[in-house]
């Protein structure tokens, strides 16, 4: 009789707990609400205007929102601001707020909002643009003013059919400049919780999201996973949900285990071998493509990608078909040895060099590329080693320090091409590999002026070849990128551009 | 049979030890010049298991694993070699001079040392490499610091033992030089117990210098070591178990050779 009741009593409850979870219609158990994805490096900065490294932007994009921001497909689509109009001549924005979109904090976004968050970004606040695709020195932003108080009128230096993508720049309370690096707050479907240097970053539910029912999860914790090998680990003990950097001998290994789906999709990282052009002997134009010739860009495709990248000339993803112009074939998929060992003497290194290649340690897909690259540059006589180093030191040091000879790594491209071109520009903040050359601004500064998208196109494959011709950078291709995810989540979307979404995500189990 | 002559006894554990740590050595010594194939030559047979042609298979980039493994011997022992000699030398030098004179400076060397052994061995050296930067050359310093502390203590109190056998008084009493005393009288009576202790330590350093560069410090890929090997065939266990065994085993191998050499050679003395 008491085992009849416990029996009953128990049912009731299963009963009230499905019920409970249907109730809000998210088809939610009810079970722990929460996820945890594994990220590969360490946060760089809290302030979405200060953030540069990729890895940290794909987490901001939960906390913050520009007055647009990206979808799935890559269009752009209304947040903060609800619609906008682009004048004739490209020169004023007219933003309309959306009605009530509110801040972590509670507060209404305002004009004055808006206006502070685009004139810090923009550098009009203190002189120092922080975004520099917005900046007034670029043909950015040069005047914000609020019409009423749901819209505001942006007018920039010069016309630029790109530009619009700059506006994802993050709104943030007006005056908080000096307290979003400690304590951010957005109006993105996640608000933040904590952040612990070298452990991850913990984000909860916004309740008042804009975007009606979004987001399911409760909690979100980007966990930072040490090394590829832990990663594995940590995904077959459950102890990471998601993990969107495999590689494919780990995709293999999950595979098999029946507990987690492994999707590919295009990456917008553009994986390369940077040569930087102002130290000895990469500036030798000569000793570049012979780099080129020696690499075999099949061999690491094969061995380290597992077939899934895509291999490129230059830069530019070949999924933005319209601006991609094939150049792979300029100095060839395979490894030419005969003709790199050729350009070495005539260059004067008959018996070739050597070269030390950093390569952030944290990237196993890039260190292992630099074990495939050492041993094609050893055919051809460059006696290249690696160094691996730590993601805060290369950030440091070689990226923003340029002081290094090579290196291999990734960086990504947005979803407008000029992006990824714009790092090449001579005076470009992002050009770490001292490229330099007047034709290429002059193209480059055409192609932001124009405003046919044909003749953009135009000025943009010519940028193209141009890096192919002096042999900027030994670019290698764009990785495939393996996601794991758990099968106790779903509605994780792809994006073209480097972002987790994780406001569409839900516990299925 | 000649009762009072002290013979060496020949037991099982100096001979397997022999032979093992032998061929350990030699195949060791000989990866520095000859391997069947390049350690780093990559070819398109990926991930192939143990055949006559890939003794011990390939690995993911093709490369010939009883090749790394030979190359990764070499190194490993090499290094581990060093890192003996170094603290072998710095730990007998120390340990004579504050076991023999006492007094202040064996107290300030011994608080030294104490503040040494303080820390974990592998956390000191790495502090050690993040100070003077990675490398092979600086893992073998890093370690060789890591590792005196022991020999000093070791040495330091066989001298003790000793500064006072009726042997070295008489030596004193006969006007024979400290130096002479230190290194000629003493010395080669601690050497049953210093042999013992080299080849435990050598055991250690073999082990650490794997672990180091498990963690990807000393060595750099595309060069082969056992630890850095074993960190890379991590991420195969499942498709390619004997990636993780080669070098897991030989790493078995080398230790367990030695520790059965240094057991013959306590039993020897005996």
């Amino acid at each position: 009789m008491k085992k009849k009741l416990c029996g009953l009593l128990f049912t009731a409850l299963l009963t009230m707990a499905v019920l409970g979870g249907c109730a809000d219609g998210t088809g939610e158990s009810s079970g722990d609400n929460s996820s945890v994805v594994g990220i590969q490096q360490d946060i760089d900065s809290l302030d979405p205007h200060l953030a540069t490294a990729a890895g940290t932007k794909e987490i901001l994009f939960n906390i913050f929102e520009g007055l647009v921001k990206s979808d799935e497909n890559g269009n752009l689509i209304g947040a903060v601001a609800s619609d906008y109009t682009i004048s004739e001549d490209g020169l004023v924005y007219t933003f309309t707020l959306r009605e009530n979109v509110k801040f972590h904090n509670g507060n209404v976004v305002t004009a004055e909002d808006v206006k502070y968050s685009l004139e810090r970004a923009s550098g009009l606040l203190d002189g120092t643009a922080l975004i520099s695709t917005l900046g007034t020195d670029k043909g950015g932003i040069t005047s914000v003013d609020i019409l009423d108080e749901k819209t505001v009128q942006v007018t920039v230096g010069s016309a630029n059919t790109e530009l619009i993508y700059s506006f994802v720049a993050a709104i943030i309370p007006a005056g908080s400049g000096e307290e979003e690096g400690a304590d951010p707050v957005g109006t993105g479907p996640f608000s933040f919780v904590s952040y612990t240097p070298q452990v991850g970053i913990v984000v909860k539910k916004n309740p008042d999201y804009w975007q009606e029912g979004l987001p399911y999860l409760d909690e979100v914790n980007f966990k930072i996973v040490g090394s590829a090998e832990t990663a594995l680990m940590e995904l077959q003990g459950g102890t990471i949900d998601i993990y969107p950097y495999l590689t494919d001998s780990q995709a293999q290994a999950l595979k098999s285990g029946n507990t987690h789906q492994v999707i590919a999709s295009p990456s917008n990282v553009v994986q390369a071998l940077f040569l930087n052009n102002a130290v000895e002997p990469l500036d030798n134009v000569l000793v570049r493509q012979a780099i080129l010739y020696a690499l075999d860009k099949d061999q690491i495709n094969d061995f380290v990608g597992g077939g899934t990248g895509s291999l490129i000339g230059s830069a530019m993803l070949p999924t933005l078909a319209d601006y991609y112009k094939d150049l792979n074939n300029v100095y060839g998929t395979g490894a030419n040895v005969e003709k790199a060992k050729e350009l070495l003497t005539e260059a004067g290194y008959p018996n070739g060099f050597d070269l030390v290649i950093d390569i952030p340690s944290n990237y196993e897909f890039h260190m292992q590329t630099g074990e495939v690259i050492v041993e094609q540059l050893k055919a051809v006589g460059i006696n290249a080693s690696i160094n691996a180093v730590e993601w805060n030191t290369w950030l440091n040091d070689i990226y923003n320090g340029r002081q290094y000879t090579a290196t291999i790594s990734g960086v990504t491209c947005d979803q407008t091409p000029g992006y990824m071109l714009n790092r090449f520009e001579t005076t470009s903040s992002k050009n770490f590999i001292n490229y330099s050359n007047a034709e290429y601004d002059e193209v480059y500064r055409k192609a932001q002026a124009a405003l046919d998208l044909n003749e953009k196109a135009g000025y943009y494959k010519q940028l193209q070849q141009l890096l192919v011709d002096d042999a900027a950078t030994a670019f290698i291709m764009v990785p495939g990128n393996m996601t794991a995810i758990s099968n106790r989540l779903a509605g994780y979307k792809f994006y073209p551009i480097y972002v987790q979404d994780m406001s569409t995500v839900y516990v299925v189990e | 049979m000649m009762p009072n002559t002290p013979s060496l006894k020949w037991n099982k554990y100096f001979l397997a030890g022999l032979i093992m740590t032998g061929l350990a050595v030699l195949l060791g010594l000989l990866g520095f010049f000859w391997t069947p194939y390049s350690p780093t030559a990559m070819s398109a047979e990926r991930f192939s298991s143990p055949t006559l042609s890939h003794l011990f298979g390939t690995d993911n980039f093709g490369r010939d694993i009883f090749s790394r493994v030979m190359q990764g011997m070499g190194t490993t022992i090499l290094i581990s070699t060093l890192v003996v000699l170094i603290s072998a030398f710095i730990g007998i030098l120390l340990g004579a001079l504050t076991g023999y004179f006492g007094g202040i400076i064996d107290e300030l060397v011994m608080r030294f040392t104490d503040a040494l052994n303080g820390f974990p061995s592998i956390l000191l050296a790495l502090v050690v490499i993040s100070v003077l930067g990675n490398g092979r050359q600086n893992l073998i310093l890093s370690l060789g610091i890591v590792f005196t502390p022991s020999y000093v203590r070791i040495v330091r109190s066989e001298y003790m033992r000793l500064r006072d056998a009726d042997y070295i008084k008489r030596a004193r009493l006969m006007g024979v030089g400290r130096l002479r005393i230190l290194f000629v009288h003493i010395l080669p009576n601690i050497l049953p117990v210093f042999w013992v202790s080299v080849m435990i330590g050598l055991n250690n350093a073999i082990l650490a210098e794997s672990g180091m560069s498990y963690l990807g410090i000393g060595v750099q890929p595309p060069d082969a070591s056992l630890g850095n090997m074993l960190s890379d065939a991590q991420g195969y266990l499942q498709s390619a178990p004997w990636y993780a065994l080669a070098p897991g085993l030989t790493i078995v191998w080398i230790v367990l050779g030695f520790s059965l050499f240094s057991e013959g050679i306590r039993r020897l003395g005996e």
